[in-house]
């Protein structure tokens, strides 16, 4: 049996997806802020893979196909990008610079506690890409020479806070104007802060998607500069 | 046909952003390069919405499915995270708190300045 599945062609593609819509449902029926369907779908594969004795390099063999849409999906993010663009044009000063400040801020706090904690360059370009979306940070992670794997769980580890706590610290920091609030989740916290500030209100959905793809090819830019400098 | 058309064209996009990423010399991804060339497409018009909306929305919305595999490999990588858990989720937590208030207060503050100069 455990021969199919390490040679199966569909068991990771299956077992991922299966997991996210128990992840859905669950939290469909408990609304309880752990109950995040992509923090499920991982628990419950990872898992699945050790009572198992599955191998994480045959599971991937199968789930790699899901991986492989990461590049035309982010490319496609282009599209909420340009339906936002009035929107975008009659706030640009104030998008832009937020952001960036955003995005600045959070090079340079990973930064002091990089230095801080004493991490090594890998390991802080590891954590760089932390704010932004997954599919960005990969790449990003991948060409500074980091830990990918780990960027990717402090990306959603990142995201989750965003997703769990976002609305939370906006109102705790008194951030309350509709565009700053969708701008500082989606700067902060990408796509998985963007589903909640959806939940929010329309105008903080819209602004948090933007500013994910900006702060996207923002962060691109300034880490190049960043480890030009370093 | 619409939806072969609109996946071809967000693949060939891919494509030439893979290939500006081997030829540039710079630590920029495909997926950036392919994002500037549909969002440039658009707006110059050389696109429709039309011809990418569906199957983009698609993909952006399955997204989250194409995170699952990359986070299970945190079995594989474990070993090199032990040696800094304590600072990813202590990085983590206090950098996203601050991005949200510099990023957040910084738009408002505009927004605030902005409008109160259009009212005179």
């Amino acid at each position: 049996m455990n021969e199919i599945l390490r040679n199966s062609l569909f068991f990771g593609v299956a077992l991922s997806i299966g997991t996210f819509i128990i992840g859905t449902l669950i939290k469909r029926k408990w609304n309880f802020f752990l109950f995040n369907p992509l923090l499920v779908s991982i628990t419950l594969t990872i898992a699945t893979l050790l009572l198992l004795g599955i191998e994480y390099n045959s599971y991937n063999d199968s789930a790699k196909y899901l991986t492989y849409l990461l590049t035309p999906a982010t490319v496609a993010l282009a599209i909420p990008l340009y339906e936002q663009l009035l929107l975008l044009k009659r706030n640009l000063t104030a998008i832009l610079v937020g952001i960036a400040s955003g995005v600045i801020c959070s090079g340079v706090s990973i930064f002091a506690m990089a230095l801080f904690f004493g991490l090594n360059h890998t390991q802080y370009v590891t954590l760089l890409p932390k704010s932004i979306t997954t599919a960005i940070g990969i790449g990003l992670s991948a060409e500074l020479d980091g830990y990918v794997a780990i960027t990717v769980s402090a990306i959603i580890f990142t995201g989750l806070i965003g997703n769990i706590a976002g609305d939370l610290l906006c109102r705790i920091l008194h951030i309350k104007h509709p565009i700053a609030k969708g701008i500082a989740i989606g700067t902060a916290t990408h796509v998985m802060g963007t589903s909640k500030a959806m939940e929010v209100g329309e105008i903080e959905g819209a602004m948090s998607s933007l500013s994910v793809a900006v702060a996207g090819i923002m962060t691109v830019g300034a880490s190049i500069i960043f480890q030009w400098w370093i | 046909m619409k939806y072969i058309l609109q996946f071809g064209i967000i693949l060939l996009i891919s494509f030439v952003g893979e290939l500006l990423n081997r030829v540039i010399p710079l630590p920029i991804p495909a997926s950036i390069y392919g994002m500037l060339i549909l969002f440039t497409a658009l707006c110059t018009g050389v696109l429709k919405l039309s011809h990418v909306r569906e199957t983009g929305k698609f993909l952006i919305i399955i997204m989250p499915l194409m995170f699952i595999a990359p986070a299970v490999g945190l079995i594989e990588s474990w070993e090199i995270m032990q040696e800094f858990i304590v600072a990813i989720i202590v990085i983590s937590i206090v950098s996203t708190i601050a991005v949200i208030g510099a990023a957040g207060h910084i738009t408002q503050l505009i927004i605030k300045f902005k409008g109160k100069e259009e009212k005179r």
